[in-house]
């Protein structure tokens, strides 16, 4: 056992730690005040990520969900619009899919970006809404396990603005989709993975900024951060952050390599990271004060970012439901919690494994 | 060092495997049964249980093979506390000797030291405690007041301590004394003081669980030969933090599994009272699994960055989530008992009392907190 990112992990993480750094201006982050073309993502695109989520018959580099996780983790501490993200998610979902007509049709597009997927999901109520669809060419929105294609998207889409000023939001007219008849039931799971990986990234970069503050604002005549009142506060992020980042790195590999394990560690990640990712946002902006109450101060942000991607596919108090039923509370009348444990082990199993 | 060598892998290796199977196969003929309840009731079957452990060589695993022991990775010493705790095996008797005592010896004590010391704490012959905390020193342990006069040949000692566990049952005790009047950092000299003398008075302490753990210890004129001195005169204090350290490797994976294990009662005693279907309880529930799981996967996770088998101060996460878990968890047990948990409940309410020593013992969760502010997140000291 070694649980740890190997170098060529470690080398990926970096690497688009260094692009967003350099290319992607935190500036543009809102994107409600600056509503230009997104040109981060032709960035990404010429550099070749978006081919890392689709398997090597399909034409992309079919890395693991691991290193995918690692790409939009990176990418959520940047807080770059979903554009690669959803067009992840989207390409895991499509190579899912039982038919191979519909791999042929869509993920070609999806590994060389350019018919671009947008990801999004079919509220309760019917409604379509996919994240930066703007200049994609289809969308692939999640409803009830499986995902339908809109495809083509149409033109001039319905902007349907919400908490997250970060990413654009869309609605689709999810009636005309065509559904994608998902295979596997982990693809889905893989999809919350990247959702947990991305608000690891959300919390790791708001808890910086909390702790880079506390080390320079000074009150009394110190630094705030040598108050315990504000330091223990940042400690606690800490284990938050670390708890989610474990999670997710468990999950991705569990994904990659164990996919009976794969209910029970998606779940653990997706409610660990919703967690982490929430209450650090919460918590830096409190560490800043009046200060983080300003529009004009980034940490807003981590907090609107925050509080939308936890609400992507299963709700947290979903995953706790499932992480009961897969542990020794079954529910029989449940039939998402049944088909999840007949494909899993039990939590007990699940442990001794490892 | 072979950091970022080799890729990613959750499972155990193969020779992981074989050393765990081996751990299981040994277990499976030597367990010894449940040890009958209680620290103080159960200390004659762990004594018993730590010299079946060292017949078979397991006694102080981590131990170097030159002083007796197997020179096991934190890798294996993890698999070896997983195993004991699946098998629900008895704590052995000298557990203090043997992840402290032994480790403060080998590391800072001389040849001369480690050839009188050593074997008797494996075999369990002689057993061991810590006069570290004082009434007056507990989180800011360098405060102690306990002094140590110069004598001839050796020292005197006056002073007291306490919370010190086994004091009544060692025949050592790891003694931190002030014997100069330097800075509060470099005034500290580590001792190991014999027990069995007339200058200590052994006073046990009563704790809410009503059972007698912890003791105070009262020194007044207790002598301390020369040759008792660990480290050197006046570096007691970095040798106490070096000590303190060995208390945590590997726990985390082990510690998370024995939660995993209460939690499977918990929910054996969620359905026996009919709240399985009730959401608010089952999501309660399904928090402390999943928080479980991530004190599993950090203590996973920090025997990677370990270096040179030392793990870094990452430690004090698992440390504060181990503690506020099992309060959680026996928190949610009276819960689901209602009624029924105001009378015989002895498992229970034992458990629930108990817990609350945990944010407290090994340093407080607020100290943990401090080291992960200071260490890690690099943010300033208030001192």
């Amino acid at each position: 056992m070694r649980f740890d990112l190997d170098d060529e992990q470690r080398a990926i993480k970096q690497a688009v730690h260094d692009l967003c750094e350099a290319r992607y201006d935190p500036a543009a982050a809102n994107r409600r005040e600056s509503s230009g073309p997104d040109e981060f993502w032709s960035e990404l695109t010429r550099s070749g990520w978006t081919q890392l989520s689709v398997p090597q018959r399909w034409g992309g580099q079919g890395a693991g969900v691991l290193e995918l996780s690692l790409v939009v983790e990176e990418l959520g501490y940047a807080l770059a619009p979903a554009t690669f993200f959803g067009n992840a998610a989207a390409g895991l979902l499509v190579a899912a899919s039982q038919r191979d007509e519909h791999r042929e049709r869509w993920l070609p597009g999806i590994v060389s970006g350019e018919r671009r997927a947008a990801f999004g999901q079919v509220r309760r109520d019917g409604a379509g809404l996919a994240l930066d669809a703007e200049g994609a060419a289809i969308a692939v929105l999640a409803v009830d396990g499986d995902a339908v294609v809109v495809d083509p998207l149409s033109a001039g889409l319905d902007v349907a603005d919400g908490i997250d000023v970060t990413r654009r939001m869309h609605r689709v007219a999810a009636m005309s989709g065509e559904p994608l008849h998902v295979g596997q039931p982990h693809a889905v799971d893989c999809v919350e993975i990247l959702i947990a990986a991305e608000l690891v990234g959300v919390a790791q970069h708001a808890m910086e900024l909390a702790v880079e503050h506390a080390k320079q604002r000074q009150q009394f005549g110190r630094p705030i951060g040598a108050y315990q009142a504000v330091s223990h506060r940042c400690a606690d992020m800490l284990v938050l952050v670390e708890s989610a980042r474990s999670a997710v790195l468990s999950a991705a590999w569990t994904a990659d390599h164990e996919p009976d394990g794969l209910p029970f560690a998606a779940s653990v990640a997706k409610v660990a990271a919703v967690n982490a990712a929430w209450h650090v946002a919460a918590s830096a902006l409190q560490v800043h004060g009046g200060m983080g109450f300003t529009w004009e101060h980034p940490i807003h942000l981590f907090l609107r970012r925050a509080s939308a991607s936890s609400r992507l596919l299963g709700s947290a108090d979903q995953h706790l439901d499932r992480v009961a039923a897969l542990t020794g509370l079954g529910r029989p009348d449940h039939a998402q919690v049944e088909a999840a444990l007949s494909s899993a082990t039990d939590g007990a199993a699940a442990m001794s494994r490892h | 060092m072979h950091y970022g060598v080799r890729p990613m892998d959750l499972s155990l290796s193969p020779l992981e495997l074989e050393f765990r199977d081996e751990i299981r196969a040994w277990l499976r003929d030597h367990h010894p049964g449940p040890a009958p309840d209680g620290v103080e009731e159960s200390f004659d079957f762990r004594l018993a249980w730590q010299r079946t452990l060292h017949d078979a060589g397991y006694a102080g695993i981590s131990w170097p093979e030159a002083y007796g022991g197997r020179g096991a990775t934190l890798m294996e010493q993890t698999i070896f506390n997983e195993e004991m705790v699946r098998a629900r095996a008895p704590a052995p008797a000298n557990i203090l000797g043997l992840i402290m005592g032994g480790p403060v010896v080998m590391a800072h004590g001389t040849e001369e030291q480690k050839r009188r010391f050593l074997a008797p704490i494996l075999s369990g012959a002689e057993m061991w405690c810590q006069g570290f905390s004082e009434p007056d020193a507990g989180s800011d342990l360098a405060a102690v007041r306990t002094r140590a006069e110069r004598v001839d040949g050796g020292w005197k000692v006056s002073g007291q301590k306490v919370w010190t566990s086994y004091a009544h049952r060692a025949k050592w005790c790891m003694l931190l004394a002030r014997t100069s009047d330097d800075d509060r950092y470099h005034n500290l000299t580590y001792f190991i003081c014999d027990m069995d003398q007339p200058g200590v008075a052994v006073r046990p302490l009563r704790q809410i669980t009503g059972e007698t753990e912890f003791n105070e210890v009262f020194f007044d004129g207790a002598v301390v030969a020369d040759e008792n001195v660990i480290g050197g005169v006046g570096n007691g204090w970095q040798i106490a933090l070096a000590t303190l350290m060995f208390e945590r490797p590997g726990l985390g994976a082990s510690s998370a599994l024995q939660i995993r294990m209460t939690l499977t009662e918990l929910a054996e005693l969620i359905r026996s009272q009919g709240l399985d279907t009730d959401a608010g309880i089952r999501r309660r529930y399904a928090q402390l699994v999943v928080e479980t799981e991530t004190i599993r996967l950090n203590g996973y996770r920090g025997l990677a960055k370990a270096v040179d088998g030392v793990p870094g101060p990452e430690g004090s996460i698992v440390k504060i989530q181990w503690a506020a878990i099992n309060q959680s968890l026996t928190e949610l047990a009276f819960d689901v008992l209602g009624h029924e948990g105001l009378a015989d409940q002895p498992l229970w309410t034992y458990r629930l009392l108990r817990a609350r020593a945990n944010s407290i013992e090994g340093g407080t969760s607020e100290i943990q907190r401090n080291i992960l502010a200071e260490r890690v997140l690099q943010l300033p000291r208030l001192r």
